[in-house]
């Protein structure tokens, strides 16, 4: 696959192949079949009695009818239900230990007055060590888009995460994987409304073009000044060649036109993350082919960008024909990090409110893998594929089903959470301070 | 013209009374369905009549249904009673969020028992609406947790109204608004507390003066001799407290501060009927149960400051093994909507410790104990015979993720049918604002 829009970050996704590719010999030279479950691959049909089998990482086979190679360990699916992994586009996972009152995190640019940091890598912060991806691995999330902050006109660039142990080299499955835009709640001195914001933003492509003929000028201080620096040009350039989703929080249906203006003028790979309103324009953003990334557990007008909330957005965005990823969306439940496992509960919702169960799978699973260009390595149940594949206890999306087998990269991990620790100590009282 | 009765400070003042009546109703009689009554064992194929506001008959044996009632056959559905949130900020934090709806947190004085919730409270906050489509027939609203002392909550029904008085629950106690830690020290870091052995040292100093307050006027009260003491409108909150009158919910996180809050209740002689948000809650399980305190959680909520760092999902099921009370609260409009979801959490993780909650257990965090929270737990809270009908007809078993509260009843009058987006409460602010057809059952 191509991955090398700018130096760092190419070599950085090149050393994370590599590094991968030792590792999952290492870790997972041994053969796994997953054998009796209800299989969902998301390309095919459900296939019963299905038989998933894991060599060094990958996927081998997939089906009904596949041979299990001698001396493989047997995973018996026998009345359960096996996804691939679940994948969750717009979280901060690792980026901070505590959100609130205790000291710094790794989200947002520093360079705030700007608004404009397209440079900022948020990935390179990221805490392989981070307790939170525990929890999140455990309820059958593999993968994870790691995102700047909206604060923002454009707050940076977000990578593709698979939830292995680090370091984080090894956790790059894509990065730079998108840029993420704001339209919804700027902070700025600079920007003041919205005619200013969009300004601003086509000042910046245009910007971009210009380095991009003008490059060897540049380097001769022999160019007009540019409204931005030599490394935020840099970081646009995939985004300004198409080639690198621009992710953009937008709500208000007005600024989702907006926002479909731009990208069709600039030929931008426009993701609407957000998308309160997007429903009310449905056949534009199927028409221009934009997906959006979108919850199903807010319907409140909580601001009046969100006027038109609703938990059928999902729903009706697909039947409209308008490619979606499901991402949380529930409120103050710290659905960005410490409740990511809540996505396939928002997943369930959106069902619950219209969208058709297999579509539901797909929003998490197959659609962001595709949307940020890594359907070739994760999202389905399919030979050559990466083994981030999950054993549920049964329907993934109803709240008492549990996650009772999770491999990425073919490796099954079963650490206990903090969380978990916490429970077993208090389990019986007084606890025990000696355990676990 | 005679002097009102604001002269003198009384317990059970009311001077902002209930104005609510029930909406019009007919007989209903709902059958053929599964009744979780939050009394008892689960119903099977199990039928209740709703007549004048209350529950008339609930079970299998045959019901004497009216000529003139309301048939409804719930095949394959549930009934259970009406859902109370104990911790709600609706109308007080109304949609949309902006600063001038902002009203939750008189952030000027880190004591302000003087304040009531009901002062803030919008009635035409479009949340409201939205919470009874989530099954939700009662409502604590209550002050922010800006304060040691934030004020007087409000229990309001789940109805449209044009005041907040048309709102409340007809002879509710009032409950006191309590917070422990982090906010009070971080909203008054500058001005005090800063601390929490600030934070103590400001609950002890309030309920010093309250109940010097309280003896004065209880004197004055039986012997009506000489001038009146002066009246003063926090420490009349206070003394109610400390005569039993209103309840306590205190937000706190850690279990070391509720039992320090637990001391403090014990050295001025009141009760804490509620612990909110107590994360910890399961470290202290069994002193909750001893003391007879309420544990109000969030099933999964944590990490997001220090004191919330131990959040677990296994609280609600901990606390249920240990026999303390749990409730299923939100402080949130979004979370308040799907309270149903939020215990299924908690009764899935029991099951990963080996704790098993029933259905009928489950449906208890949502309905019976947030009414024993409020006091109200002879009036609401589970489908026995002269209780008020307030229930919810569910599209199915109400703790998998794709049911849906279907009819809700307040007082026997149905208020809310997603089968019928037509009839479908709007408030004034969404008139206009918000797209008509919204909400619709597709």
């Amino acid at each position: 696959m191509i991955r090398r829009p700018f130096a760092h970050a190419g070599a950085a996704g090149a050393a994370s192949s590599l590094l991968a590719a030792l590792l999952a010999a290492h870790i997972s030279a041994q053969t796994v079949a997953i054998t009796g479950g209800r299989v969902f691959p998301v390309i095919g049909p459900p296939i019963e009695n299905g038989t998933v089998l894991i060599r060094d990482g990958k996927i081998m086979a997939v089906g009904a009818g596949v041979a299990i190679p001698a001396g493989a360990q047997r995973v018996d699916a026998s009345g359960k239900w096996v996804t691939p992994g679940l994948v969750d586009a717009d979280t901060q996972l690792g980026l901070f230990d505590v959100s609130g009152g205790a000291g710094p995190t790794d989200v947002a640019s520093g360079r705030r007055g700007d608004a404009i940091t397209p440079s900022f890598a948020v990935w390179e912060g990221v805490n392989p060590r981070s307790v939170y991806i525990g929890p999140a691995r455990q309820a059958g999330v593999t993968n994870v888009i790691t995102a700047p902050e909206n604060r923002g006109v454009v707050d940076g660039q977000a990578a593709m995460l698979d939830l292995v142990d680090g370091p984080v080299s090894d956790m790059l499955l894509k990065a730079p994987a998108a840029m993420l835009a704001n339209f919804d709640f700027p902070q700025s001195d600079r920007i003041g409304a919205r005619g200013e914001l969009f300004a601003r933003v086509r000042e910046l492509l245009d910007d971009t073009k210009a380095f991009m003929a003008h490059r060897a000028a540049f380097e001769r201080n022999q160019t007009r000044r540019y409204s931005v620096g030599r490394t935020d040009l840099e970081a646009m350039i995939p985004v300004v060649e198409g080639r690198m989703p621009l992710v953009l929080q937008a709500s208000r249906a007005s600024d989702i036109e907006a926002a479909l203006t731009l990208a069709r003028d600039y030929s931008l790979k426009l993701i609407i993350a957000g998308g309160a309103e997007a429903w009310m324009v449905a056949d534009k953003l199927a028409a221009a082919k934009v997906p959006v990334l979108i919850g199903a557990m807010n319907n409140i007008p909580t601001s009046f960008n969100t006027l038109g909330q609703r938990q059928e957005n999902a729903g009706l965005l697909r039947a409209a024909g308008v490619a979606i990823a499901i991402i949380g969306n529930n409120g103050d439940g710290d659905e960005e990090q410490f409740n990511i496992r809540n996505i396939r509960q928002e997943a369930g919702n959106a069902v619950a409110y219209g969208l058709p169960w297999a579509e539901a799978l797909r929003a998490i699973t197959l659609a962001p893998a595709e949307l940020f260009g890594v359907a070739d390595r994760i999202g389905t149940l399919q030979a050559g594929r990466q083994a981030n594949v999950v054993v549920w206890s049964g329907d993934p999306f109803e709240l008492s089903t549990t996650a009772d087998r999770v491999f990425v990269r073919g490796r099954e991990f079963t650490a206990p959470t903090r969380q978990d620790l916490l429970e077993q100590r208090y389990r019986t009282l007084p606890p025990s301070y000696e355990r676990p | 013209m005679l002097p009102g009765p604001g002269g003198t400070s009384v317990p059970f003042a009311d001077p902002f009374p209930s104005t609510y009546k029930p909406f019009a109703s007919r007989p209903t009689y709902i059958y053929n369905l599964t009744i979780l009554t939050a009394a008892g064992p689960t119903i099977q194929r199990g039928a209740v009549l709703l007549g004048n506001g209350t529950i008339r008959a609930v079970g299998t044996a045959p019901i004497d249904v009216p000529a003139d009632a309301v048939r409804i056959d719930g095949a394959g559905k549930y009934l259970t009673p009406g859902i109370i949130d104990v911790h709600s900020h609706l109308g007080v934090y109304a949609a949309p969020g902006v600063a001038a709806n902002s009203d939750g947190n008189e952030a000027t004085n880190p004591s302000t028992p003087y304040v009531w919730a009901e002062h803030s409270v919008w009635p035409q906050d479009p949340q409201f609406p939205r919470d009874l489509a989530g099954g939700v027939t009662t409502l604590q609203v209550l002050p922010g947790s800006a304060n040691l002392i934030g004020g007087r909550s409000v229990v309001l029904k789940v109805v449209p109204g044009r005041t907040v008085q048309e709102m409340k629950f007809p002879g509710a106690k009032y409950g006191l608004k309590m917070a422990c830690g982090e906010n009070p020290k971080r909203v008054y870091a500058q001005r005090g507390p800063s601390t929490r052995m600030g934070n103590v040292a400001g609950y002890r100093a309030a309920w010093i003066a309250a109940e010097q307050y309280r003896r004065r006027w209880d004197k004055w009260n039986a012997d009506h001799k000489g001038d009146p003491p002066a009246r003063d409108l926090g420490n009349e909150t206070l003394a109610e407290v400390l005569r039993g009158n209103i309840l306590v919910h205190n937000h706190c996180y850690r279990a070391d501060e509720m039992a320090q809050m637990i001391d403090i209740s014990h050295e001025f002689g009141y009760k804490i009927r509620a612990f909110h948000h107590a994360v910890e809650a399961y470290k202290i399980a069994d002193l909750l149960a001893k003391e007879g305190i309420g544990a109000a959680v969030w099933a999964d909520w944590g990490s997001f400051k220090m004191e919330a760092l131990d959040g677990i999902r296994g609280n609600m099921a901990l606390l249920f093994a240990a026999g303390a009370k749990v409730m299923v609260h939100s402080d949130d409009p979004s979370g308040s909507q799907r309270l149903n979801q939020e215990a299924a959490k908690g009764v899935a993780e029991g099951r990963k410790l080996g704790i098993n909650i029933s259905d009928d257990d489950a449906i208890k965090w949502l309905t019976i104990n947030p009414a024993w929270g409020l006091d109200l737990d002879s009036k609401i809270g589970s489908i026995e015979v002269g209780k008020d009908a307030d229930v919810v007809l569910w599209s199915g078993n109400p703790f998998s993720v794709y049911t849906k509260a279907e009819k809700v009843w307040i007082d026997g009058a149905m208020l809310f049918d997603r089968l019928d987006p037509s009839q479908r409460w709007r408030s004034d602010f969404e008139l206009g604002f918000v797209p008509a057809d919204r909400g619709g059952n597709r």
